[in-house]
């Protein structure tokens, strides 16, 4: 039954709630080939074999029911676990297991799915390659010695490597999103508020938000309207209905996009995408024309400042944020030798536990928030995202959706950006509009380039969801779902 | 000219509490001036008159009712503590820090 690990999650939730296979046989085959091929690909940094078998069992039990009964599902490293080690792929959280559940994880078991482990990521969701994880990289599935994306890189080699057919990811400017377009996988950012914080280890709290990663568009968004929805420990959550985004994938699939418009920024025609890429966009955009839709150039005049502004603003956030891993609370603590003082114990550990890209961003957010600083940098960012916000209220005037490629380059080979910063950095040029403004998109795989995938993107106006589904259905109808090699 | 210099770094890095090392400063001077010339761009946009957007969610002052609901139990909440005693957190000394 190796084949188990193909299926999509729909087509497994049917066959276990047909009793046609038992949902401790999906748990074991998707185990199995984990550990057969996870040594090469690395997507996971804890495997929760127990856990899952045990969830598994309850659902053959009849104790769990839902809409995901015994689908399994992996969940990325930044998100806490009652019992079940979270590190944010930091060496200052090792070890750390969370005394709580993120408000998504406890819809996931509600709804019946079964957690394979915690996937890999860059440290603290803080890059576009899982290169800066503290645990190693993972590798690629389309080509090992190629990054997956990042930062959700671990969760989107896993559903392509056939270890899950459902993983958890997080966007902040694009780590749900680029990841899958490397991997040729889908992956959505639900708007921002449309998904719970709580229990989300913050990077960027003003943009920050857990979305679905999954094979199949209808897949994703089955995951989106699981973990969607008001949650009153979140503040920042949005108390209104979820769109119908399930119904809305199915209503793509049939292949009909007559009168959607779809908006084309002008300005990201000319911004260094390579050219497998835009050509790979391009003959979607013509399949999509195809199935009726209608093309509308858009201009977006402070998209090309989305990037600064967002190199300011999320560094500021996690400047703030991270100040909480002071040796006290929960994780590592360096140096303490009976000596030394507070301040100097909590400059060795932070010092020790982080990783350079986070200790550069937490400098550089410091360096923005300080008196002298702060009008010049994150105030005058702040303004630029009212800006950036209003080319997309008033692109959506004209059509339903915008679209772009995914990311500018396919997957690169580790090491090509690690030296440069600002390098990798632009690996987000087209994701980071989006989180600034606060709405959702998706990547849906769309063609190959030199044998690795290209993502398409779909962004819609905040709570239309649906659109996005839709349209990303349509997409997936016309030009079908994208396998690695055999690993 | 360098829009942040090695000095000023090391400031920063005492302001956020990272023990960096010379070789950690050296490097990490040279990239934080690429980043900061290259987000400086956001100064080149006119925006005197646009209000600041800190947050996409138009929600303010989010309330609840005042009904005591189940917290962590103590144990819990110490349980990924580096030390503790007695039912706290146990910390280095915070007393005589510039002695």
């Amino acid at each position: 039954m190796s084949d188990l690990t193909r299926m999509s999650a729909v087509e497994l939730a049917g066959r276990i709630k047909s009793k046609e296979v038992s949902a401790v046989e999906v748990a074991q085959a998707h185990l199995d080939r984990i550990s057969a091929v996870d040594e090469r690909v690395h997507a996971f940094l804890h495997v929760d074999a127990e856990g899952a078998l045990a969830a598994a069992a309850r659902v053959d039990k009849g104790e769990v029911t839902g809409p995901l009964a015994g689908v399994p599902v992996a969940v990325k490293d930044v998100i806490a676990t009652k019992g079940v080690p979270t590190t944010a792929a930091s060496k200052i959280l090792e070890g750390w297991r969370p005394p709580y559940n993120a408000t998504i994880v406890d819809r996931l078991q509600a709804a019946g799915t079964v957690m394979l482990g915690k996937t890999n990521m860059d440290e603290f969701a803080m890059g576009s390659s899982t290169e800066y994880s503290a645990y190693g990289p993972t590798n690629n599935p389309w080509d090992l010695g190629r990054i997956p994306g990042g930062s959700g890189g671990g969760s989107a080699a896993a559903l392509a490597a056939y270890e899950a057919p459902l993983a958890i990811g997080t966007d902040t400017g694009g780590s749900i999103r680029q990841p899958g377009a490397v991997t040729g996988t889908v992956g959505a950012k639900p708007t921002y508020g449309g998904t719970s914080r709580y229990g989300l280890i913050a990077f960027s709290s003003s943009l920050d938000t857990p979305g679905p990663c999954a094979r199949t568009v209808e897949d994703a968004a089955l995951l989106h309207s699981v973990i969607a929805g008001h949650d009153p420990r979140d503040s920042t959550s949005i108390p209104q209905p979820v769109p119908d985004v399930v119904a809305a994938a199915r209503l793509g699939a049939s292949g009909d996009l007559t009168g959607v418009k779809l908006g084309l920024v002008k300005e990201f025609a000319g911004d260094g995408s390579e050219a497998g890429v835009t050509a790979a966009f391009r003959e979607s955009l013509e399949a999509l024309v195809k199935l009726g839709a209608e093309v509308v150039e858009v201009s977006c005049p402070n998209f090309e400042y989305a990037l600064p502004a967002y190199y300011l603003i999320a560094p500021s956030e996690c400047s703030s944020n991270l100040a909480r891993f002071d040796g006290v609370r929960y994780g590592q603590r360096v140096g303490d030798d009976g000596n030394r003082s507070l301040e100097e114990v909590m400059s060795l550990t932070r010092d020790a536990g982080f990783g350079p890209e986070v200790k550069r961003r937490i400098i550089l957010g410091t360096y923005a928030l300080s008196s002298g600083y702060y009008d010049a940098y994150y105030g005058q960012a702040q303004k630029v995202r009212t800006l950036i916000t209003r080319d997309f209220q008033k692109s959506f005037e004209q059509v339903d959706v915008l679209v772009s490629p995914t990311t500018p380059f396919v997957a690169f080979p580790f090491g090509s950006r690690t030296s440069d910063p600002y390098q990798m950095y632009l690996a987000d040029l087209f994701t980071i509009p989006t989180n600034l403004y606060g709405g959702p998109a998706i990547s849906v795989p769309c063609g190959l380039s030199e044998g690795l995938p290209v993502g398409f993107q779909i962004m819609a106006p905040t709570m239309a969801d649906d659109r996005m589904y839709r349209v990303g259905a349509a997409l997936e109808s016309a030009v079908g779902t994208f396998s690695p090699p055999a690993l | 000219m360098a829009a942040i210099s090695r000095e000023e770094v090391a400031h920063l890095a005492r302001l956020s509490r990272l023990a960096v090392t010379e070789q950690e400063l050296d490097q990490f001077a040279g990239q934080l001036d690429v980043i900061l010339q290259s987000v400086a761009r956001v100064g080149e946009v006119a925006a005197d008159d646009i209000p600041p957007t800190s947050h996409s969610v138009p929600l303010t002052n989010v309330y609840r009712d005042d009904v005591p609901v189940p917290s962590l139990t103590q144990e819990e909440a110490l349980s990924g503590a580096p030390d503790a005693f007695e039912g706290r957190f146990r910390v280095p000394r915070i007393l005589d820090e510039e002695a």
